[in-house]
């Protein structure tokens, strides 16, 4: 029996279909929170209690709250529905250079919600956390064992923190060694944002080092920029060209020589984990993306983790807290009096809910499969590379690459098409764009990181995508790019005006 | 392996394709001497039946805090959260994306950060919130230094009654010779913060409730910080108490943090959590983190996008505000789901709850013989001064069963004044059998 008995027109007329896949019912504009909420809106049942206010200090509010409430069922479709408007890599491939978009395995989601983990306060006895903290140290021996470390301090919150901890830990070794003086530290210009960032924080002078031709850091130029005034060098290995750096160790030699530390930028450790061992390349200090490397999901930007391992020389000188194990059982530090640890960088023991998903993902693939994952990364990129290679332009030629396939724009000349619409037309072939515009060193830069969680069949139709893309842009479709993205929720949007006059929150428009 | 899709065949064929024979010729930038043979000194891959295993083990090992009693806060509530919570925060397209760097295919993340920002404004009175922080702790040294940014001044008179761990964390960032003047710990809101303020101060930095469970006078605060030309900033650890306390920018206040967790976020032994930070209109552009702005699009339709990146990292480099760059952003969307059900009216009678239900057991326990409360206001959480020290107290009743609370001495380790100081926190998890089985516990105890 057909549900259309009734002969009801089936064809969409009058109706804009632009823009939408799927249609309006997949596919919905979502109003605000504040245009479909209530007042005497709630999703919970508490009742309406009588308090006296004696205690209260004669603070009680008398400003509106002015928060709108959904009961269950409208907040449930309200964000269901705003969730559909997002990609994600469960839905596709996400091909972010340096942001390592792999598979989040959902027994990580599992433990972490385990209540032994997720229901336990950081500020309970000892005694009563010791599953915890003996989850901490095992972590902890998983990242030193896969970095030839001595020590690893687990708090920082995030990539960027980790950096901080870790310029911290050299600033305070300089300071127990009478280098107070040391003001500048060594960044080439191939890096992340947070390197020069982190460094200038913390009142240091940033001299940025040139790439050679090949992409590369050369010994010779880091000797050049060396001398009694260095802190550190704060080098991402490998770097954001998508390379190994060939003359790490002798670049860490030079520093060690003058008398300064080796600070890596451990984002990229996806392509070298179990193949590598930071510490035999002579770093002081690492952080290690728990939310790339070790699959915790990036949930629209974060949380994230960033543990830093710390050679011997820094090791005394890592934040409060940590864990030591004992023949009781655990005990966690979580004061320095009486140490030369520089201090404290967050409130309680840092990100319990990254650690137990990386070291459920640790288990999971054990030495053996975290070293075939790093080479499943460095192949897929590198079958990408050779699949591409004959369209697109690759600054730094045919040699291979690491993990991520860097492209600049210099395929696109004379077409009209810039490395934005690229990317946007991306959008249109079902796929979230490439880091554009990163590293800085290249023109135009397309950095591409499909990671080991691609299938062949899955790398195939995204390298069809790419070409299919470029040889249209060579035969002069160049609309199909200035339009872009045209399928998605939302055309471009005006950047531009969002920053002139921001609007950074609901108003009333009576208010306005 | 379960998580890696290729066969041996699918690896072969795209060596071919490379033009490789063994994929260890793609290391071939790695010197010899420095790579790993074939043995990673690690165990080896594990089923999920087995990982699940392992971790359950050691997850029995903790006591958890719906175990039984439980008053421990100190910065860190545990509090009912709504089971849509973490179905929704679970959804994939939430889970599992990036930043919004691509806003036409992410306007999910960024409709829900802009509510969240508007929340955050809503419940802190200002004008202006970021996109999240890592944690109150983080954000309040963020504060601090944006402070010494506005003001271009150095001085930072610190309350006493700032949580400990978060006055370490400001001494990590600022050093003392950068203008840190920390005041010595205050258990009874008695300090005079506002002789210590001049023309060289950027901030007054207080926190109400403070660590004592003391409510703090803001107006009088803000008043001589800006009869100096300086800023006030508030620190709110207990985000729920703003359900039923005056909003601190309502009072004065210049930059408002608060740790957020309480909002939709499990304890989780310390983090992840969401730090807030609220400010004026006019201090934006040194705001720290991500902020996400409203716009149309090119079909004049309206959308969201992360803007005024050219305070952020990625561009400015070394002219940045602040280096941050992975924020709390999961966090932030649980916090605003929990808050969107809770609603202005759910949020207050939650917070009119917590109040009376610590309110009640405060008198209860203060009735006990060598117990005493120190607070004349407080919100959920109070102090007690017990007749012995309180770390020693705390692990006799955890006999018991009970969670009584932190010991002060647990934050400040060296200072005898609070050795008999007990932080007790009281929220709507609590049922009354939980506080006879408290009360009867540390009437036996102080025995």
């Amino acid at each position: 029996m057909s549900l259309n008995t009734q002969g009801r027109p089936t064809a969409i007329e009058n109706v804009d279909t632009s823009g939408q896949v799927g249609g309006a019912a997949l596919l919905p504009d979502e109003p605000l929170l504040f245009e479909i909420g209530g007042p005497d809106h709630s999703g919970v049942d508490l009742d309406d209690i009588e308090i006296d206010d004696a205690f209260l200090g004669g603070q009680k509010r008398e400003t509106p709250l002015d928060l709108p409430g959904l009961t269950e069922p409208e907040a449930m479709r309200h964000y269901v529905r705003l969730s559909r408007l997002n990609y994600s890599i469960d839905a596709g491939l996400y091909p972010l250079g340096s942001c390592t978009m792999k598979h989040n395995p959902r027994l990580n989601e599992k433990a972490a919600r385990l209540p032994g983990f997720a229901d336990i306060h950081p500020l309970q006895p000892v005694s009563t956390v010791q599953g915890a903290l003996e989850l901490m140290g095992e972590l902890a021996h998983w990242l030193m064992v896969l970095t030839n470390t001595n020590a690893v301090a687990l708090s920082p919150k995030a990539g960027a923190h980790g950096e901080l901890c870790g310029m911290m830990a050299i600033h305070a070794a300089h300071r127990a060694n009478g280098q107070d003086h040391r003001d500048v530290v060594l960044v080439p210009e191939s890096a992340h944002g947070t390197n020069p960032a982190t460094a200038a924080f913390l009142g240091y002078k940033v001299k940025p080092i040139p790439a050679a031709g090949d992409g590369t850091v050369r010994a010779a130029d880091v000797e050049a920029a060396l001398g009694p005034d260095v802190a550190a060098i704060m080098l991402t290995n490998p770097n954001t060209v998508g390379l190994f750096e060939p003359e790490i160790r002798k670049i860490a030699d030079a520093v060690h020589a003058a008398g300064a530390y080796f600070y890596c930028d451990g984002a990229n450790f996806n392509a070298i984990m179990g193949v590598v061992r930071p510490g035999d390349l002579g770093i002081d200090a690492m952080h290690i993306n728990l939310h790339k490397t070790f699959s915790t999901p990036h949930g629209g930007g974060g949380p994230g983790a960033g543990p830093v391992v710390l050679s011997e020389a820094l090791a005394p000188f890592a934040p409060v807290p940590f864990v030591r194990k004992t023949d009781e059982g655990f005990e966690l530090v979580e004061h320095g009096e009486g140490s030369e640890s520089f201090g404290r960088m967050t409130a309680f023991h840092g990100q319990m809910g990254m650690y137990v998903r990386a070291l459920t993902y640790m288990l999971s693939h054990g030495g053996d499969g975290l070293r075939q994952a790093a080479k499943d990364a460095v192949l897929n990129a590198n079958y990408i590379k050779a699949r591409i290679k004959d369209r697109f332009s690759m600054p730094f030629g045919s040699q291979h690459c690491m993990h991520e396939v860097l492209c600049d724009d210099s395929f696109l000349n004379g077409t009209g098409v810039t490395t934005l619409d690229f990317a946007k037309a991306m959008i249109d072939e079902g796929y979230h764009p490439m880091t554009m515009y990163f590293p800085l060193v290249v023109h135009g830069a397309m950095l591409i990181e499909p990671t080991e969680s691609e299938s062949l069949p899955s790398l195939d139709a995204f390298a069809d995508a790419l070409i299919r893309l470029a040889d249209a842009a060579k035969e002069g479709d160049a609309e199909r790019f200035t339009n872009a993205p045209q399928t998605a929720p939302r055309a471009r949007l005006d950047e531009t005006a969002a920053a002139r006059k921001p609007v950074l929150k609901w108003t009333r428009s009576s208010d306005a | 392996m379960r998580y890696l899709p290729h066969s041996e065949a699918d690896r072969q064929h795209m060596r071919a394709v490379i033009g490789i024979s063994r994929t260890d010729e793609l290391f071939g930038a790695v010197p010899d001497t420095l790579r790993l043979g074939d043995a990673v000194d690690l165990p080896g891959h594990k089923s999920e039946i087995e990982v699940d295993r392992y971790m359950r083990a050691l997850a029995a090992k903790n006591r958890t805090a719906g175990e039984g009693p439980f008053f421990v806060g100190a910065g860190a509530y545990r509090h009912h959260v709504p089971a849509t919570v973490d179905h929704l925060i679970q959804r994939s397209e939430f889970l599992t994306a990036y930043t919004p760097y691509q806003p036409e295919i992410s306007q999910g993340t960024l409709q829900t950060l802009f509510e969240f920002q508007t929340q955050v404004a809503h419940l802190t009175g200002m004008e202006v919130a970021n996109a999240s922080m890592y944690d109150g702790s983080t954000a309040l040294a963020e504060a601090a230094l944006m402070a010494q940014r506005l003001t271009r001044r150095d001085k930072l008179v610190v309350s006493g009654g700032v949580h400990p761990h978060y006055r370490d964390v400001l001494a990590t960032y600022v050093e003392p010779d950068d203008g840190l003047s920390l005041m010595p710990t205050d258990v009874a809101a008695g300090e005079d913060l506002i002789a210590g303020v001049d023309d060289q101060t950027a901030a007054i930095i207080v926190q109400t409730p403070d660590f004592f469970g003391h409510l703090r006078d803001v107006k009088s605060l803000a008043d001589a910080a800006h009869a100096q030309g300086a800023l006030l900033i508030v620190c709110v650890t207990e985000v729920i108490s703003l359900g039923l306390l005056e909003a601190p920018g309502a009072l004065g206040a210049d930059i408002v943090v608060a740790e957020g967790q309480s909002l939709g976020n499990p304890l989780t032994f310390g983090g992840p959590y969401v730090g807030l930070l609220a400010t004026r209109n006019a201090f934006v552009r040194q705001m720290p983190g991500r902020v996400c702005g409203e716009t149309l699009d090119a079909r004049g339709r309206r959308g969201f996008v992360l803007t005024l990146s050219t305070r952020e990292q990625h561009i400015r480099r070394e002219k940045a505000t602040s280096n941050i760059c992975t924020n709390s952003g999961l966090c932030a969307l649980a916090f605003t789901i929990h808050l969107s059900l809770l609603g202005e009216q759910g949020l207050f009678r939650l917070a009119k709850l917590n109040h009376k239900l610590a309110r009640n057991l405060s008198g209860r326990l203060a009735a006990i013989p060598g117990v005493e409360l120190l607070n004349k206001t407080f919100f959920n959480e109070f102090t007690l001064r017990l007749s012995r020290p309180a770390a020693a107290i705390v692990d006799a009743l955890a006999e018991h069963g009970v969670l009584a609370g932190v010991p002060a001495s647990r934050l400040l380790p060296n200072e005898s004044s609070v050795e008999n100081l007990l932080t007790v926190a009281v929220t709507e998890t609590s049922v009354e059998a939980d506080f006879d089985a408290y009360v009867s516990a540390l009437t036996e105890v102080l025995k």
